[in-house]
């Protein structure tokens, strides 16, 4: 039983009823439904309650415009928060309710209703939130729930999206009858075109209205073109597409719905698709917004736009009432009283503010003896959780206050026209700024920024042969600035009974005979419940800017973007300062234009694929070894590799110990590596570096800071030279692409003279590094011809040679401060000459060490890592490294000048000391700030911050590094952390060289 | 999201495929040593911020690995025209383009 539902007509099909449950209540409805016409079918009228007041509300529209039945579709991983009942298609099955926070929709909660209005006046987030701050939980939490912004799914999407890259010669966004001709027009010239529609079919208002073209319903006279659009070669046809978001250079954003028709667990592929289009051509068909009036108790349920009764009436076969009222400033309302009548329902009145219309719907309204008020108006909406009736008054000839007694009317259906708004949200996002029409009572697009035409209704334009032809010239132009020839097919001839229609009156909101701030509340933005009193109290408080009452107001700020309210609210704006609503201006419109998911601009990139991993050769080796990863940049590195039973803490010792007594290794691959050859390659290092490579020879390597221009360290690393003309630069892991376009930056743009060429061979070499006092015992046993003996293999010499059978490279650098081997084999070896020193390494018990066993190793020693000891403001004197830069190279080199800046060089700067804790056993947390004394006043003065800590396992206490104002100059002296905790750790300074200062144990 | 032309590769390219790379032709001075602190800062820290048309380098960092120059307009982001490092801009006045290389 669907009270509402008409015997005949309408695009559905009523031999396949659908079950569904909207709040927990089962009811029935049709293919070819939406959520919201079968709700109407079904006679209900209360489908929300308001954001701030708590106030019954209705459906008021049919399409992307409505304002109030927003919904939650479905449960679980696959539920949708915020979508409009009036776009979700109805299936067997479907389940919804509303994303309103109360309990329940028919409870009455006045009595809080205007406790919160109270709370919440204009202003309400800087008049209230600013004071006093200790409320803003309490207010945070209320308003949470009260706002009813939908809920998140609790468990991951199961379903799949795409992204689809599309380039077309013409874009045409929407599908109806002006973006249908444009396609055609264009694909006709032989350019590539993609038209799409959010609707369900193309044919746009068409599709809810009863006019006839050449003698025959429009609908089945577009029928034949949009089937010969299908067909076309050239033309890809997208409907349930919301093209919502329009981008720099002609790029077009739009989801497809596939899927979401059939059911949320009906997905067999993909279930929404975002196609990414760049189009040389963009023709904006996007079709008008009708405007309500605003007049008090506008937000009751059963208060409703014109055209919205039109298209129930027409596309669903939906009375939403028995008895309607229809109250107008424009001539084309009419016609939604007209169609009202012809589906036997009765015409209550139509209120016509304007004293007289010549206008060829009104003429005909009248010989259908359907009661026209000339020069009325609409004051007050009349009834409880639904209309009643309303309170009429007639008007002064401009509309704006009343003239007469206030009678009274019975009816449980107004439909209000305060004229269309073009959907002008796609080209204000590329910074379009919408141009205010008297004429045609309306914002049209203005001047473009990018290659784009706005045809038809989009553009202001209500006639429909003038939308025709419009569409059509439009799609020739598009095609012709593509660079394509049109063939110049004729306009079509169409033959539509020529009307007269008289002129809309500039009316938006109807006089009340009590002042608007003493009047009921006259809505103008039903989502977020913005009165008109709010927007005149906004201007007495002094907003002038459209924008600034936007952001006061909260106007528009809902998940509908204000698309019913904006205008309303910009005109009733102009009337308060007494200024023309193209002074007034709008507000800009942003992406998206109606919600999107995250699921379909996620699209695949989700979970493994979120972001790229990458593995060294001997990953697998590690993961088999029970590794625990650290993700350093893409790469995985081995942190640690714990043992059956044993802490983190338990197992970073033990490969510490085994380094400082015995041997480890570890797995160093992903060091960024540069080749970098040329006649001008040591020049070119050396201008980049802080210190020289001009007379680094042949198997031997150097350590170098690399600088930015400003003197603050950037990376670090050793290179080595390969041979005349030919080096090897190493980088840290995270910094290896920011170094390789550095160098091609100065290469590039500043020494096009300097021939010298860069190869990332990061990927090319795997890396064993080898380290402990038994290294020297390991390689030997693992058999090399490379004379390891130390006066023919010294430090910081690299030698080529075999290893294990393998052409390698060896360095002798060390991160540790042990001896060190650094094995580099070409990566398809890496897993083999792993094995290889593993096995060979048995007896001196050789232990795999991670990342942080790394770090703990090399803070003994002191040594830095960029990025963590450095954080872009640190210079080489400031982490005690001058001994690294070369002051007298002839080449003034990167970052040299600016070590003599007043501010390098001044005496506070913050510089790289060692920390020992009081208490031997306490690790400091890193980034802990350090204070002079406990007896300062609370802010205390930040002398520091510890960069790095561990604990020591060969010392047997605690180590940190730390930056310390002038904290060279001050050894011996305490310093405090107090930490988030409320405790403080006492600290005292010391050499950031914590083991082997002398550097004995790497030498030997 | 742009679309740039990339003068080595010829070809219209995705943003996605670039990095921006900051002012374009800012030209290091031959002898750091002999500028003072205010006018070493200047060609450190101080850049043009421009409301209409900037000059601007960009590396096709997927592809070329190539720097080259940029004319775009920041008010609508409308790119003038792309051209090789060393060369000057067609469209370019004296007044917008500042010192130049
Ligand atoms: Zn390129």
């Amino acid at each position: 039983m669907q009270p509402n539902r008409l015997d005949q007509g309408g695009l559905i099909d009523r031999g396949r009823p659908l079950q569904f449950t909207f709040n927990g209540t089962a009811y029935l409805g049709y293919q070819g439904d939406t959520l919201a016409s079968a709700l109407l079918a079904n006679g209900v009228k209360l489908v929300a309650r308001s954001f701030k007041y708590g106030r019954p509300r209705g459906i008021v529209g049919f399409g992307a415009e409505e304002p109030n039945a927003i919904i939650q579709l479905g449960r679980g991983g696959e539920t949708v928060p915020n979508l409009r009942a009036t776009q979700v298609e109805l299936y067997d099955g479907l389940e919804a309710c509303s994303v309103s926070g109360w309990p329940s929709l028919d409870l009455d909660l006045t009595s809080l209703f205007g406790l919160v209005g109270r709370l919440l006046p204009p202003g309400f987030y800087y008049k209230t939130f600013m004071w006093p701050r200790r409320f803003w939980m309490a207010y945070e939490h209320f308003i949470r729930k009260a706002a009813g912004l939908g809920k998140a799914p609790d468990t991951a999407d199961p379903d799949i999206y795409d992204k689809l890259h599309q380039h077309c010669d013409v874009l045409v966004v929407g599908g109806g009858v002006a973006g249908i001709q444009a396609a055609r027009a264009a694909a006709n010239a032989g350019a590539r075109v993609i038209i799409l529609d959010e609707q369900t079919q193309l044919g746009g208002m068409l599709l809810a209205s009863h006019s006839e073209v050449n003698g025959m319903p429009a609908l089945d006279w577009v029928a034949g073109q949009i089937s010969e659009l299908q067909g076309h070669a050239r033309v890809t046809v997208l409907t349930r597409t919301t093209a919502f978001g329009y981008f720099d250079h002609n790029f077009v954003a739009a989801v497809e719905r596939r899927t979401d028709h059939l059911g949320l667990s009906a997905t067999s592929a993909s279930r929404q698709r975002l196609h990414r289009i760049r189009a040389r051509q963009v023709i904006l068909a996007s079709g008008a917004i009708e405007r309500p009036l605003v007049f008090a108790n506008n937000d009751l349920p059963g208060v409703m736009l014109a055209s919205a009764v039109q298209a129930y009436l027409n596309r669903w076969a939906v009375a939403p009432g028995r008895r309607l009222l229809l109250v107008t400033n424009n001539d084309s309302a009419y016609q939604a009283a007209l169609d009202w009548q012809t589906a036997g329902r009765e015409v209550v009145a139509v209120l016509d503010t304007r004293p007289g219309s010549n206008g060829s719907l009104p003429k005909a309204a009248e010989a259908a003896n359907i009661k026209v008020y000339r020069g009325y108006g609409l004051v007050e909406a009349k009834g409880g959780k639904a209309v009643a009736g309303a309170r009429i008054a007639s008007l002064s000839a401009d509309g704006q206050s009343i003239t007469g007694a206030i009678q009274e009317l019975e009816c449980d259906l107004i439909a209000s026209s305060g004229g269309w708004s073009p959907v002008v949200h796609l080209s204000s996002h590329t910074g379009n700024k919408p141009r205010w029409d008297d004429e045609k009572g309306a914002f049209v697009p203005g001047n473009s920024l990018q290659n784009f035409l706005a045809v038809g209704a989009s553009n202001g334009e209500w006639n429909l042969k003038a939308c025709i032809s419009q569409g059509y010239l439009a799609g020739q132009a598009a095609a012709r600035a593509g660079g394509f020839d049109s063939v110049d097919l004729e306009s079509p001839v169409v033959n539509i009974k020529e009307t007269i229609e008289s002129a809309q009156q500039a009316v938006f909101l109807l006089p009340h005979e009590m002042p608007t701030s003493r009047a009921p509340k006259q809505f103008v933005d039903q989502q977020l419940d913005v009165t008109a009193a709010a927007i005149e109290l906004a201007a007495r408080e002094g907003y002038q800017s459209i924008e600034h009452t936007k952001r006061y107001t909260a106007l528009g700020f809902g998940t509908d973007q204000g698309k019913l309210g904006n205008i309303n609210g910009m005109a009733i704006l102009a009337n308060a300062l007494g200024k023309s609503i193209a002074d007034t201006g709008t507000t800009v419109f942003r992406p998206a234009y109606t919600p999107t998911t995250f699921g379909a601009i996620a699209g695949r990139d989700v979970g493994e694929l979120l972001d790229p991993e990458r593995y060294t050769a001997m990953h697998r080796w590690h993961e088999r070894h029970g590794a625990k990863w650290e993700n350093v940049g893409q790469w995985k590195r081995p942190w640690y590799y714990p043992q059956a039973g044993e802490t983190m803490l338990e197992a970073v010792n033990r490969e510490c110990l085994a380094v400082r007594n015995s041997a480890g290794m570890l797995d160093a691959s992903t060091l960024g590596k540069i080749d970098i050859q040329g006649p001008d390659a040591a020049e070119f290092i050396t201008r980049i570096y802080s210190n020289s490579f001009l007379k680094l020879e042949p198997g031997r390597c150097r350590y170098g800071l690399m600088l930015k221009e400003d003197g603050m360290i950037f990376d670090d690393g050793v290179t080595a030279c390969l041979g005349d003309n030919h080096y090897l630069m190493f980088t840290t892991t995270g910094g290896a692409a920011a170094v390789l376009s550095w160098l091609e930056l100065w290469a590039q743009t500043e020494w096009p003279e300097l021939q010298v060429y860069f190869t990332s061979v990061t990927d090319h070499w795997a890396t064993t590094t080898v380290s402990g006092p038994k290294a020297r015992q390991v390689l030997e046993r693992l058999g090399t011809d490379i004379d390891l003996t130390p006066a023919e293999f010294k430090f910081m010499d690299w030698r080529a040679g075999t290893v294990a059978g393998l052409a390698a490279r060896v360095f002798r650098i060390s991160f540790t401060g042990e001896l060190t081997y650094e094995i580099n084999v070409p990566a398809h070896f890496g897993r083999y000459i792993w094995e290889a020193v593993y096995a060979a390494g048995k007896e001196f018990d050789i232990t795999p060490y991670g990342t942080e066993a790394m770090h703990v190793l090399r803070a003994e020693k002191g040594f830095i890592i960029c990025g963590q000891d450095t954080d872009g403001s640190m210079t080489p004197d400031d982490m005690n490294m001058g001994w690294a830069v070369n002051r007298n190279k002839a080449f003034s080199f990167i970052g040299k000048r600016s070590l003599e800046r007043s501010d390098t060089t001044k005496g506070n700067r913050k510089q790289l000391v060692g920390l020992r804790t009081q208490d031997a056993a306490t690790v400091l947390p890193e980034g802990a700030q350090i204070v002079n004394s406990l007896n300062e006043t609370i802010p205390m003065r930040m002398q520091g911050h510890v960069t790095s800590s561990y604990f020591s396992p060969i010392l047997g206490h605690s180590i940190a590094l730390a930056v310390v104002k002038a904290g060279l100059s001050r050894m011996g002296d305490t310093v405090y952390c107090p930490l988030a905790d409320g405790q403080t750790v006492a600290a005292k300074i010391v050499p950031s060289v914590f083991y082997d200062p002398s550097g004995e144990r790497q030498n030997v | 999201m742009l679309q740039i032309y990339c003068p080595y590769c010829r070809e219209m390219r995705e943003e996605e495929e670039f990095s921006y790379s900051g002012e374009a032709h800012i030209k290091r001075p031959d002898n750091p040593e002999a500028l003072s602190d205010e006018e070493w800062g200047d060609y450190l820290f101080f850049r043009k911020n421009p409301r209409g048309l900037h000059c601007e380098m960009w590396q096709h960092t997927v592809a070329c690995r190539r720097y080259f120059n940029v004319v775009r307009d920041t008010v609508s982001y409308e790119i003038h025209e792309t051209y090789p490092i060393g060369s000057q801009p067609s469209k370019m006045t004296d007044a917008a383009l500042g010192s130049t290389d």
